[in-house]
């Protein structure tokens, strides 16, 4: 009897765990669905072959809307400097290929990423420890001291006028660039596909689930032993290398840099983008780029004060009526409900 | 008197008129931030209102610079009350990004407006005669205006330590910074206490976007440009503290100062590196509570 008891017991256990383990897979599993973004993206290089600059301005800001959605969206850091780390990315290039003569791209990109990710790794040390207004102040402080250290010494770094003409090598010592951005735009979008799918294991790896929990309840996963300082740390420092990234990206597109790259403003517009798609959810960032980025380009060029004014208005509406952003509010929509219980 | 020691008074002068603006500005947001703990971005585009308003009441309507500046921070006192009672108490209890996100849209928006109707070109006011010029002091001479600036910065300050240490109301908003909850439980209605201070901290913000004309020109940027700096004097002092926002006005103020004088390209670069220093040491500012 006791025996049949501890079987049935042990069977239920195992039962639930499997359960457990069919959901983290199951969210892991790739959907139909999933390839949408990525045939619009080959599509539109065949639609529009006369605006590809653009259109790698676009993957480079998704990318960098993906690096806050794994801090912002997923382990609930706010911050309004992440700019430092797309800016590391993009000076880590410039100079290496204007000073050093470091003109190979791919290895260009992948010692940006690596700078800035210890960077991130270095400053995320100090200032995780801190939540609310402090750690917000800390992270705006943070790349405001980058752009005046770089405006020191604007003989390096070319100051607010920036460094001009950088070239750099044939892509795999093959592929030129052409005037009007296409190979840019196929190298922008396997870049992206590789950063996303390493972002998108990540998130769905018990390290996400964990990430998650700190976003939720941070007393919580102290409670049940989470290392919830280094978790963050790990993944400020994985976000600061996506983001430098694509800063190296931005670059490398543009063959331009300036100071810029560092503001506020910069910080600002692309958490601005995540919050229009949607935080948490991988595809956000890809919505909110595209979104904003293509309203942006032709709503300022009627009138910039317009537009400016319009971004303003959405972000308050969005606070007060779609938390969750575009994907949210798609979510959301009257014929997606009838098929949930 | 030495050639060093003249710099030095120089600089402590222009640092003690830049604090008295740092202070006048962000006094305000550090004590409706220590009562409601919410994250205020559009602090800096209440400032910009009440300079855009003393340049229409100076240059439109001809009013002096004096009573421009009572009139101008009034009015923005009172139009920042609907904004609190309608969109800002919403998010009392939401994230610290919603009301970041909130703010930040709010002062998006109002550059926009003000850019719609003043343009985008630097504004100055007329100044009356008394506060053009140098004012002698016996052993040297001031700039009138900083001058003007240090007295006016003081007389306030003694104004809000009365108000804040001496009278029933200073009382009940520090016992609400303090402990909320319990504040509420003895019948202090800390929604209308927090109403009335942040009408007074946007007043006051006015107050200090007006009086910052003179000093860095007026344009619709202001309201993010200096933003950064007023949060920079709340988190440095401590949320809800005016000693703790006198003491980093000042400490911000003189350094900068100095740092400027001796160091011209470096820029801001004090400003944030004294911020990461103390914040790292003291996260929760000079005077705050953890």
């Amino acid at each position: 009897m006791a025996v049949t008891e501890t079987v049935a017991a042990a069977s239920a256990r195992d039962q639930t765990r499997e359960r457990a383990a069919e959901f983290l897979i199951s969210r892991h599993r790739y959907g139909w669905p999933e390839a949408l973004p990525w045939l619009i993206a080959i599509a539109c290089y065949f639609v529009f072959p006369d605006r590809m600059t653009f259109g790698s301005q676009v993957l480079v800001m998704i990318m960098f809307a993906l690096s806050l959605d794994l801090i912002l969206g997923y382990a609930g850091i706010v911050t309004l400097g992440h700019a430092a780390f797309f800016g590391i990315g993009a000076y880590v290039v410039a100079l290496g290929a204007l000073r050093l003569g470091w003109s190979e791209p791919i290895s260009g990109i992948v010692a940006a990423g690596l700078v800035a990710g210890l960077a991130g790794a270095v400053v995320g040390w100090f200032i995780l420890r801190y939540r609310g207004l402090t750690l917000l102040m800390l992270t705006i402080a943070f790349a405001a001291t980058l752009q005046e250290s770089g405006n020191l010494r604007s003989d390096i770094t070319g100051g607010y006028d920036g460094l001009p003409g950088l070239t750099f090598d044939p892509l795999l010592g093959y592929f030129d660039y052409d005037l009007y951005g296409h190979t840019n735009y196929l190298y922008a979008l396997v870049v992206l596909a590789i950063v996303f799918y390493f972002v998108r294991r990540i998130v769905y790896s018990p390290f996400g689930q964990a990430l998650t929990g700190i976003r939720e309840n941070v007393r919580r996963m102290y409670a049940i032993g989470s290392p919830v300082h280094l978790r963050l740390v790990t993944v400020y420092a994985v976000s600061a290398a996506i983001a430098g990234v694509a800063g190296a990206l931005f670059t490398q597109t543009n063959a331009y840099v300036t100071l810029t790259v560092f503001d506020f403003d910069y910080s600002a517009k692309v958490m601005v983008m995540l919050i229009l798609g949607g935080t948490g959810r991988l595809y956000g960032a890809f919505i909110g780029a595209v979104v904003y980025l293509i309203m942006e380009d032709n709503l300022s060029k009627l009138s910039p004060t317009f537009w400016q004014f319009g971004i303003g208005l959405l972000l308050v509406l969005a606070v007060l009526f779609a938390r969750r952003g575009l994907l949210g509010l798609l979510e959301d929509a009257p014929w997606r409900k009838r098929k949930k219980p | 008197m030495s050639h060093v020691a003249t710099i030095a008074v120089s600089i402590l002068f222009d640092g003690l008129a830049y604090a008295m603006f740092l202070f006048i500005t962000s006094v305000g947001l550090s004590v409706t931030m220590g009562l409601m703990g919410f994250v205020n971005l559009a602090h800096g585009a209440f400032a910009m209102a009440g300079g855009y308003f003393v340049v229409s009441l100076t240059r439109s309507l001809g009013l002096g610079f004096v009573p421009s500046l009572v009139v101008g921070s009034t009015a923005v006192g009172l139009i920042s009350i609907p904004f609190e009672r309608y969109l800002y108490r919403r998010l009392y209890k939401s994230t610290d990004l919603e009301q970041v996100l909130l703010t930040i849209g709010l002062a998006f928006m109002s550059i926009a407006v003000f850019t719609y109707f003043y343009g985008p070109i630097p504004k100055s006011v007329p100044l009356p005669d008394w506060l053009e010029g140098d004012v002698n002091l016996g052993f040297r001479a001031f700039p009138s205006y900083r001058a003007f600036l240090i007295v006016l910065g003081a007389a306030l300050i003694s104004v809000l330590w009365y108000a804040f240490e001496k009278t029933n109301i200073g009382a009940k908003i520090r016992a609400a910074v303090d402990n909320r909850r319990m504040a509420e439980s003895v019948g202090i209605n800390v929604d209308r206490l927090f109403t009335l201070t942040f009408a007074l901290g946007s007043g006051l913000a006015a107050l200090g976007g007006a009086l910052a004309i003179q000093l860095f020109g007026l344009t619709p940027s202001f309201a993010v440009l200096y933003l950064v700096l007023f949060l920079i004097v709340v988190a440095v002092g401590g949320l809800g503290s005016l000693k703790g926002t006198l003491l980093a006005a000042l400490v911000i103020g003189i350094i900068d100062t100095g740092g400027k004088y001796a160091f011209p390209v470096a820029g801001n670069l004090f400003i944030y590196a004294i911020t990461v220093i103390v914040l790292l040491i003291r996260p929760a500012g000079f005077y705050g509570r953890d």
